[in-house]
């Protein structure tokens, strides 16, 4: 009995659903922009034109996407096996030590191309042993993840500061960052990309990292729903119980999810490192961990969903810097409130509308059943 | 005459491209008992799911007491007096009787005059229905038979004037059934209107006054109780005659596949479950285990399985050591030619978020058949999905249908295919019929006397005596976590009950 009312169309389910919810959240950060006495529909044009209107937009729209693609992989490989990786910012920082690692070592002697593969496995690796702790702790002893995973982006933070600043640091600079990485340990900006749909990037730092966050995603829909590992995932993440009756053991498969889901959020670092700063600093990944979850929720753990949902997001960070750029009254924290609320109705409350909609459906199919004797198909 | 208490007029329902109930006209009398039986997916819980307003039909017109109404959703449906005593209870575990009963229906803003009036009700509900519960016992703490007494005292309480009991006795011991029937007749003497439904043609012949038979999803017939007889509602139901006791040759019991020796378990919580059991199973024979529910048989079955860890004692799959202590792998007891048909297939035999054919592969997804690769061969699952559907007749016959979509009975089915299928040497089988039409019983047990009959050694733990006395070659009965008997198929039911009441073991203490 756990539906009661008629199942929706797939469409209306993965579209109208998730675009519902969005109109809400922008209807009330709508009033919010109202409440400090500016005009929500020229934000919202701001927004728009800001994230989408020039080419710079559009890069530094696609370039945030990035990030949050690999940290919303990030948490939707986990949530695939019921395990709620909270630590995606941590497992990113401590990635950011891989790609540091590669880029310093190896970007002065060797050419982009042979650097770059070999960042992308430092940077994963980085950030699957960081998660391998907490997996251990929940797999051994059932501390939970949601608990250690949060305690470890703190730990992660404070190595950072550390290494960063005793080891890293060369003595000429004042802010906390290594030196800019030699030749190899820059990647190609994507301005071709943009180039040939007529658009001038100019210095937004959209590059190669995107790419391969877009391969990432497609790996991940072929690793969860193509190979026996992701079945095993699914099944744990289902039902515990089931898994344990069909042989699939716990520990190994709560390690593995959990260091895959590190890798993915490690691999994030490859965009600001590699891509846009050609150096490790401090801040790197700015809150990118924590949008990676309301990206998985918004985008149901699929990965289309979650590039959808992470250029959103994008839109959000990048529009949004402009609006708090043209309009005095709103700042960089009024910024943070709009996304709260996208936050809010598109992951929080995203089942808030369903049952209403599934009446509203269920209405409809009533009426077409009276006109249209025989209807076939439901919609999925 | 007054008006009929229910009379479904022409209700019509659809899933997608499955037509559940077709054009439904359905009349049942005030103060009677009313079955309603019909094979598995045949839409009986459909149809009164709309009548209680968990789904809403698609066109049709309900009339209660004469007046027709639209059921728009449970609350509405409560308001018309209409009660539902679900399968799977519907309870708080951790709240007591009486805060499970007043759940919803506290009566005032402040909690303590609310349940001293639903105490005083309780009371009265009680006494005048003899359903004896302590309204401060914690639900958890209750055998399952007292959880649906509190679940039909929760009707009543709301006012309950007509009492939907979907598969009610599935869970309950034969005596716990026995008194539920009681309940059910002094309800109707005063003046209730009961809905019922089983697949255990005695059942119904037992307790109901008139009964409905569906077959894929119309109302085939309606007869009353009284005209007509078991055979005749079985092949309603089937379209067929049905046989209703499986026939078997001699057991031809050859060398020993399974032999368990002293095995001792504890739940987690320390307490004994299995007690010093040493059994075996040979090839060519079924070994049944009766028992009432809870006596230790699922914690025996589990471990053999590999799914829990003895404390003592051993067990050897084909004269080879399982490793009981260290919780064997189920994957490895697998390749060993173990199969195990859990009693709990909603969580345990199946993942009902899964499409069928993924659930057609659970436990089995290692083989190279399934696989190419790091990845799943879907082609060859699916193909293979489609081979046992139609095999075992599964319904509807679509293994891209989410698992939790199919009914009860063929959800059993895809278990039993996956297992059954795989020709192990040894399978345990826990509840094979639970919730399973007489049809499907009938297939289901040839199966298992096939297996048999092609030298498997066959383990067989059923609460149902009929299931274990028609199948087993020989019977052991468990008792408060020990064997305590063994007697062959012939013995006498009588004498069997007794064992399983443990009351030789009272006698001998005394
Ligand atoms: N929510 C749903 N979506 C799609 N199909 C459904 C849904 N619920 C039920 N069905 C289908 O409707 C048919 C009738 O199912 P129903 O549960 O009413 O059968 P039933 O008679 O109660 O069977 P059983 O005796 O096995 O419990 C089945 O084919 C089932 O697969
Ligand atoms: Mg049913």
């Amino acid at each position: 009995m756990s539906q009661p009312f008629a199942k929706l169309p797939a469409w209306a389910d993965y579209g109208l659903l998730p675009l519902i919810n969005l109109i809400v959240a922008f209807f009330v950060a709508g009033l919010v922009v109202l409440l400090v006495g500016e005009s929500p529909i020229e934000a919202a044009v701001l927004m728009v034109k800001g994230a989408f209107g020039t080419g710079d937009g559009v890069g530094y729209t696609l370039y945030y996407a990035t990030n949050f693609i690999f940290t919303g992989l990030c948490v939707a490989v986990a949530f695939h096996c019921g395990l709620f990786n909270i630590g995606g910012e941590g497992q990113a920082y401590i990635g950011g030590l891989g790609v540091a690692f590669v880029g310093l070592g190896l970007g002065d002697t060797l050419p982009w191309w042979i650097v770059f593969p070999l960042a992308i496995v430092a940077s994963g690796i980085a950030g699957a042993l960081w998660a391998l702790i907490p997996a251990w702790l929940q797999a051994r002893r059932g501390s939970h993840v949601v608990i250690t995973t949060i305690m470890f982006n703190f730990i992660a933070a404070s190595i950072m500061v550390y290494i960063v600043v005793q080891i890293l640091k060369p003595m000429n600079i004042q802010s906390p960052e290594t030196r800019v990485f030699g030749a190899g340990g820059q990647l190609p900006s994507l301005g071709w990309l943009l180039n040939a749909v007529g658009l001038n990037m100019r210095s937004a730092p959209l590059n190669l990292s995107f790419l391969i966050a877009l391969v990432a995603a497609f790996l991940v829909w072929v690793l969860i729903w193509r190979t026996k590992l992701g079945y095993e995932i699914r099944t744990m993440g289902f039902s515990p119980k089931a898994a344990r009756y069909a042989g699939i053991s716990e520990l190994r498969i709560i390690i593995i999810t959990m260091m895959i889901s590190g890798a993915l959020a490690g691999m994030m670092a490859l965009n600001p490192i590699m891509g846009a700063q050609h150096r490790l600093q401090l801040d790197f990944v700015a809150g990118a961990g924590f949008v990676g979850i309301a990206v998985a929720l918004m985008g149901r753990s699929h990965p289309v969903g979650i590039v959808l949902a992470a250029i959103l997001f994008g839109m959000l960070y990048q529009g949004g810097a402009e609006i708090a750029f043209d309009m005095p009254n709103i700042s960089r924290d009024m910024i943070v409130i709009i996304q709260g609320l996208v936050i809010l109705f598109a992951g929080a409350l995203e089942h808030m509308f369903r049952p209403t909609l599934q009446r509203i459906f269920h209405g409809l199919s009533l009426k077409k059943d009276q006109t249209v004797p025989v209807i076939a198909g439901g919609g999925q | 005459m007054s008006a009929a208490a229910i009379e479904l007029i022409g209700v019509d329902k659809r899933f997608g491209s499955v037509h559940a109930n077709r054009d439904i006209h359905l009349t049942i009398e005030k103060g009677t008992i009313h079955g309603i039986i019909g094979e598995n997916g045949a839409g009986k819980s459909t149809l009164m799911s709309i009548l209680y307003g968990f789904y809403q039909a698609d066109s049709g017109e309900i009339r209660i007491n004469g007046k027709s109404t639209k059921i728009t959703d449970p609350n509405a449906a409560i308001g018309m007096g209409i009660g539902m005593v679900h399968q799977h209870f519907m309870l708080v575990e951790n709240f007591t009787v009486l805060e499970n009963v007043m759940l919803g229906v506290e009566g005032a803003p402040l909690l303590k005059k609310g349940i001293a009036k639903a105490r005083a009700e309780l009371k009265r509900l009680e006494q005048e229905y003899e359903l004896d519960v302590d309204p401060d016992a914690l639900i958890e703490e209750l055998p399952v038979g007292l959880q649906q007494r509190v679940e039909i005292l929760k009707a009543l309480y709301r006012g309950a004037e007509i009492l939907v009991l979907d598969e009610p006795t599935g869970v309950l011991t034969p005596p716990e059934a026995d008194h539920l029937f009681r309940i059910l007749e002094q309800l109707r003497d005063q003046g209730k209107t009961i809905i019922l439904i089983t697949h255990k043609l005695r059942e119904i012949m037992a307790a109901t006054d008139n009964v409905s038979v569906m077959r894929q999803g119309s109302v085939v017939a309606t007869k009353k109780t009284s005209e007509t007889s078991v055979e005749e509602l079985a092949e309603l139901m089937v379209g067929r005659r049905v046989l209703l006791r499986v026939q078997k040759g001699e057991a031809q019991p050859g060398e020993v596949k399974l032999s368990v020796e002293n095995l001792t378990v504890r739940d987690s919580r320390g307490v004994i479950m299995v007690d010093n059991a040493s059994f075996n199973v040979r090839a060519g024979e079924i070994v049944g285990i009766a028992g009432v529910a809870g006596n230790g048989q699922s914690q025996l079955i589990e471990t053999i399985a590999g799914i829990r860890a003895a404390v003592a004692g051993r067990v050897l799959l084909d004269g080879q050591l399982i490793d009981i202590m260290g919780a064997a792998d189920p994957g490895e007891l697998r390749d060993r030619g173990l199969a195990h048909v859990p009693e709990d297939r909603h969580h345990m035999g199946l993942v009902l978020a899964f499409e069928e054919y993924e659930n057609s592969i659970l436990g089995y997804h290692d083989d190279p058949l399934y696989l190419k690769g790091p990845f799943l061969d879907i082609d060859a699952i699916k193909a293979d999905a489609r081979k046992k559907i139609e095999k075992y007749d599964i319904r509807p016959g679509d293994p891209n249908l989410k698992t939790a979509n199919f009914s009860g009975g063929n959800q059993q089915k895809i278990v039993l295919a996956r297992e059954i299928e795989r020709d192990p040497g040894v399978l345990i089988i826990g509840q094979p019929t639970r919730g399973v039409d007489v049809g499907a019983i009938e297939f289901i047990h040839k199966r298992i006397i096939e297996m048999r009959d092609a030298g498997k050694a066959v383990l067989l733990v059923s609460v149902e005596l009929d299931e274990i006395r028609s199948l087993s070659d020989r019977i052991l009965v468990m008792f408060a976590g020990r064997i305590v008997g063994e007697r062959d198929a012939e013995a006498d039911e009588g004498e069997l009950g007794c064992l399983m009441a443990g009351v030789e073991q009272l006698e001998a203490a005394e």
